[in-house]
């Protein structure tokens, strides 16, 4: 037996756990999946007194049709999820961040929630949230609040989450139909985290972005909204966008970081490139690199 | 700490149990239940060599307490092959092909395997599989012999299984 000694509880509602949570003052931790939260407890990063298992909390689970956009319960496992007829309708560039997420075997267990709230930097949820544009729904026994993505993380594994509080809903708002997906990344080995990644939508209209959402992960201590390179996009005509300035834009607003894996040069220098043939791949224009 | 008295079926056998509630699935179904085919390497979700079935889905028993498989039908490696002794398919392509040297990271490829060719319908079977092997390190095979199995797991269509 490799964790601490806590104790577990089940709740049945989000009511009961946020009365759980309060109660501890700080000194219980939600279980969903497990699957970052169980290795942390057997090498002892995570103590907690008490355990919160949220997965028979059945209004956390499964993905619903909301006005002008898509709810998650942050319990749906992530196999689940891959398989959702609606998410693929509707949110083509989650699904295919999602699937890059672990493995097989870990999607199984794991949830979108856990993966959201967590708020890992190399991570592709928290990145797929903010690129999309997605809103957060909080609730504790002091009541309810919503706080769009890219104000829920604060750095690595920080978010804005009071140890009191639970994550109800992950909300994400409609793109236009028939929007384009741009997604890619580099791992040492597939499901692995990823050392680098980028995911966002596109929305054309007669020619012309539209709508731009894109978001990086490893590439700074939280998942980071490429604003300039946004900007930049909408309103201008396929034919006259340059990749390679795009990307350069789109790393404006990184922060990317030395680790054990890799420099933060490789970041940049990889990103640059995955950024462009992304966009040039998506958009089916041509790219010097 | 709490304890929790728990109901489970492994394998078709009904078990209750007390047990602590940082007691990991994996070791209570070794340590408690016998059922040592189930392999503990990493204990943190990185081997994939815990793999079992918990209601039919295969996931990492390192990463679920056993607490919170109260009620649930868990399938380990001993539970492939008929009663009979009659291999699983996917223990017959291990076995045919050299899928397995020591055998540590066996009983967790089994199991995915099984699980993905009993789910997996129409074409991509092979490359379905392939895919889920990325959740498993094996420091012996290299790997090939496992692909082999794969590719014969997928040849011969099959679709059944535990
Ligand atoms: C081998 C392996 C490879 C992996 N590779 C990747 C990868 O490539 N990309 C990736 O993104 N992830 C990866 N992961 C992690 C992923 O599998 C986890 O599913 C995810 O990080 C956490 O989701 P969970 O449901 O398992 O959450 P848990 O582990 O249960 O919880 C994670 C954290 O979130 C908190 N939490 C969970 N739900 C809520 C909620 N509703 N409200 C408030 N707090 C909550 C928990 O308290 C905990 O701090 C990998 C994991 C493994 C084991
Ligand atoms: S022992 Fe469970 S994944 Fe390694
Ligand atoms: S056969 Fe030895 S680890 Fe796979």
């Amino acid at each position: 037996m490799k964790p601490a000694p806590f104790d577990y509880v089940r709740p049945s509602s989000v009511e009961e756990a946020c009365r759980v949570l309060a109660e501890a003052g700080g000194g219980a931790t939600v279980i969903a999946g497990g699957q970052t939260l169980m290795p942390l407890l057997a090498l002892r990063m995570s103590q907690p007194f008490i355990l919160v298992d949220i997965n028979h909390i059945a209004a956390l689970k499964g993905v619903t049709r909301v006005a002008g956009g898509t709810r998650v319960g942050p319990a749906t496992r992530q196999a689940d999820a891959l398989r959702d007829e609606t998410l693929a309708r509707h949110l083509p560039a989650f699904v295919t961040a999602l699937g890059h997420v672990g493995h097989y075997q870990t999607r199984n267990r794991g949830t979108v929630g856990g993966s959201v709230a967590l708020g890992e930097p190399a991570a592709e949820m928290p990145a797929t949230a903010v690129a999309l544009g997605a809103r957060i729904e909080i609730a504790s026994v002091r009541g309810t609040r919503t706080v769009p993505a890219d104000e829920f993380y604060l750095g690595p594994y920080m978010t804005v989450l009071e140890p009191d509080e639970l994550v109800t809903g992950v909300v994400y708002p409609d793109w236009p139909d028939g929007h384009l997906v741009l997604f890619r990344e580099v791992a040492q080995r597939p499901g692995d985290f990823a050392l680098v990644g980028l995911v966002g939508a596109l929305a054309l209209e007669s020619g012309l972005i539209a709508r731009a959402g894109v978001g990086w992960f490893g590439m700074g201590p939280t998942p980071i909204r490429a604003r300039q390179a946004e900007d930049a996009l909408v309103g201008s005509a396929l034919d006259r966008i340059d990749p390679q300035a795009m990307a350069r834009l789109a790393l404006a607003d990184t922060a990317p970081f030395d680790d054990h894996h890799v420099s933060a040069e490789y970041r940049r220098t990889v990103g640059a490139r995955i950024f462009a043939r992304a966009l040039a791949e998506t958009l089916g224009i041509r790219s010097a690199a | 700490m709490s304890e929790h008295v728990i109901d489970l079926t492994v394998n078709g056998h009904r078990h209750s149990a007390r047990v602590e509630a940082r007691t990991g699935l994996g070791e209570f179904l070794r340590d408690t239940l016998g059922y040592t085919g189930t392999h503990l390497a990493c204990e943190h979700g990185v081997c994939g060599a815990c793999t079992v079935m918990v209601d039919g889905v295969a996931m990492r028993s390192c990463l679920m307490l056993a607490v919170q498989a109260d009620g649930a039908q868990v399938t380990t490696v001993e539970g492939l092959a008929a009663p009979d002794g009659t291999l699983h398919p996917v223990q017959q392509a291990l076995k045919d092909n050299f899928g397995l040297q020591c055998g540590f990271c066996t009983p967790g490829v089994a199991m995915t395997l099984a699980a993905v060719t009993r789910d997996h319908a129409g074409e991509g079977l092979e490359h379905a599989l392939t895919s889920a092997m990325s959740g498993h390190l094996c420091r012996c095979t290299g790997y090939q012999g496992i692909r082999r199995a794969i590719r014969q797991l997928a040849g011969d269509g099959m679709r059944e299984g535990a």
